[in-house]
């Protein structure tokens, strides 16, 4: 890959004799911003802090911008990184947490204050600067966090969980300032999230990971519309993932005919593709909540609860009554073994 | 009980308890402006005579000078041994962190007494240091405790990752433990200072067993004193003392909330 900016190869990270990582290779592209999502313990994190040099592989690979960095130590690597908790130094004013690196770098007084007020401008904090962290919101320390290095005209700015600290409103708001951010200094930037619907909102890839591995990449619509194992299906809220035997598909509980005999071995349907209020199959209404566009719907069924979504103009069915549902094979996403 | 009896007793209670804490300072202020040659209580008549005649006394203003010494320098050299050692503790998985801690803090927990005997026969009889240089060292080792315990609280809500913040953004390691865990833990190490020097100025028994011919700190030139000269001047110069402690801790609790931090 030519055109990778960064390049991770072969890397293996390990803590004492487990490892976390075995053998991972990544192509990132200049001004691409990716999102490593997965569960905790996939080891996002960690491969996210080798990236930054807090974490010495145990063996591979990182090259950043045609350059090999692995040994290369972290204060010298020229990465940002705005942790989760912002580990702003509290002793300082927002000020002089953004001018921090570049203090130290020793530049002229004059440059460091228009690189410093420049940068609490990008973020939205002119006015701010006197403040102490302590005296400062939740998603104001976050942006001096993000000024703090963006100020440093990192290589690859690094994001740890940048949105889960933030209540719904602010995490709206930091999700499109950080696009904004992105686009505006078009630094390569890589973050780690749990959370699918921030991943599809912000990256322009998605690594997904489980257990230390890559378990799918690609475009947010890629992965959302064709995950191609259980793991990444459920992870994109396909809620009905169930293994397939002959025409039947088959859960611990029990098992249901399709219409025909499908290729895939497990099939999978978003709450939205299963068909409610008709169909060959029934069911008890185990649960109901409505959901504004629609009405969710837990149906006991034979495979034990179905996750559905109906239109509205379906009259509700009340707990307890029976509602006839479909599983039909045009809107199942078919996955690998 | 009904319920105002209680009240009483607690009342009681809490007035007994004071009056064991503050009474023997009092009597003490009092004595030492007895007009009377010898110390006396109930002080007989009243004068400052003996207040003033503290600092006329040449070996009061020698082992004043040497307490002084050994409780500043003490301290700074327990601080410079109990910084690292309390980041260590707080910062690494350290193999036996737990039993680290318990060793540091073996000389709180045996007796004075015991500590000065064996420093005086197994430290300074068999290398034959002077008699200042052992007190230095056994101050230092007295007030250690003090400094990796009082320094270790202040750290513990200082979060790894802001060090990790500072390298990335160039910083080396020990710029990082500079320019930002010593200014956040700032108050800690002043409070660590001021409880060690207090303790370090106040300490009898390891100096009992450690001071020489001439070199005396002054709790132990009192007792000297004291056994020659029984009037009430030892009074006096115990409750100057006494306020001195009180003025360091009062200014230290006024500046930076000493009580937080012990």
């Amino acid at each position: 890959m030519s055109d990778a900016f960064v390049q991770l190869s072969d890397l293996t990270l390990s803590y004492g004799k487990s490892v976390a990582v075995p053998n991972l290779n990544l192509s990132i592209r200049e001004g691409e911003l990716i999102a490593l999502l997965g569960p905790s313990g996939c080891g996002k994190t960690t491969t996210m802090r080798s990236i930054a040099g807090l974490l010495a592989p145990s063996g591979g690979t990182i090259t950043i911008d045609g350059r090999d960095v692995t040994r290369v130590p972290a204060n010298k690597r020229g990465i940002g990184l705005v942790f989760q908790s912002y580990a702003l130094f509290p002793h300082l004013t927002a000020f002089e947490n953004v001018a921090f690196g570049l203090r130290l770098q020793k530049l002229p007084e004059a440059e460091i204050r228009q690189r410093t007020e420049e940068g609490l401008a990008t973020v939205g904090l002119t006015g701010f600067e006197k403040r102490k962290p302590a005296e400062m919101s939740g998603g104001q320390q976050q942006r001096v966090a993000l000024a703090r290095s963006l100020v440093m005209r990192p290589k690859v700015l690094l994001l740890d969980e940048p949105l889960s600290n933030l209540d719904a409103r602010l995490r709206l708001e930091m999700r499109t300032e950080l696009q904004r951010v992105q686009k505006e200094t078009g630094i390569t930037m890589v973050f780690v999230t749990h959370d699918q619907a921030e991943a599809l909102a912000l990256a322009d890839r998605i690594v997904l990971m489980k257990d230390g591995r890559i378990e799918q990449l690609g475009t947010p619509a890629d992965l959302y519309a064709r995950p191609e194992t259980a793991f990444a299906a459920e992870f994109m809220g396909f809620e009905n993932i169930f293994k397939v035997e002959g025409t039947d598909v088959i859960s611990p509980k029990g098992r249901l005919p399709l219409a025909a005999s499908p290729t895939s071995p497990i099939l999978a349907w978003r709450p939205d593709a299963v068909t409610v209020g008709s169909g060959p199959h029934e069911g008890r209404v185990a649960a109901c909540s409505f959901a504004g566009a629609h009405r969710e719907y837990v149906i006991d069924s034979a495979l034990g609860p179905i996750k559905a979504d109906a239109a509205i103009a379906l009259p509700e069915v009340p707990l307890g009554q029976t509602i006839r549902f479909d599983l039909p094979l045009a809107t199942a996403r078919g996955l690998a073994a | 009980m009904n319920p105002s009896m209680r009240h009483l007793a607690n009342w009681t209670i809490l007035g007994l308890t004071l009056s064991f804490l503050i009474g023997p300072f009092l009597i003490i202020i009092l004595a030492g402006a007895s007009a009377t040659d010898y110390l006396a209580f109930p002080p007989e008549g009243l004068t400052l005579k003996w207040y003033l005649k503290v600092f006329t006394v040449e070996s009061f203003r020698a082992s004043f000078l040497l307490s002084m010494a050994l409780a500043v320098f003490g301290t700074l050299a327990a601080l410079l041994l109990g910084v690292p050692a309390a980041y260590a503790l707080n910062r690494y998985d350290l193999p036996g962190a737990e039993t680290l801690r318990t060793i540091v803090a073996a000389p709180i927990i045996v007796p004075g007494i015991i500590v000065g005997l064996a420093l005086l026969r197994y430290m300074v009889v068999p290398t034959g240091v002077t008699v200042t240089l052992a007190l230095f060292m056994a101050h230092t080792a007295l007030v250690l405790p003090y400094a990796v315990r009082v320094v270790s609280s202040s750290m513990t809500n200082l979060r790894a990752d802001m060090e990790e913040a500072a390298v990335l953004l160039g910083c080396s390691r020990l710029q990082a433990f500079t320019k930002v865990v010593l200014p956040n833990i700032r108050g800690g190490v002043l409070a660590a200072f001021i409880l060690g020097f207090v303790t370090s100025f106040n300490q009898v028994p390891v100096s009992l067993f450690l001071s020489g011919p001439g070199v005396r700190t002054l709790p132990i030139d009192m007792l000297a004193y004291m056994e020659i000269t029984f009037d009430p001047s030892v009074a006096a110069l115990s409750a100057l003392l006494a306020f001195m402690s009180l003025a360091i801790v009062y200014t230290a609790e006024r500046l930076l909330g000493f009580s937080r931090y012990v």
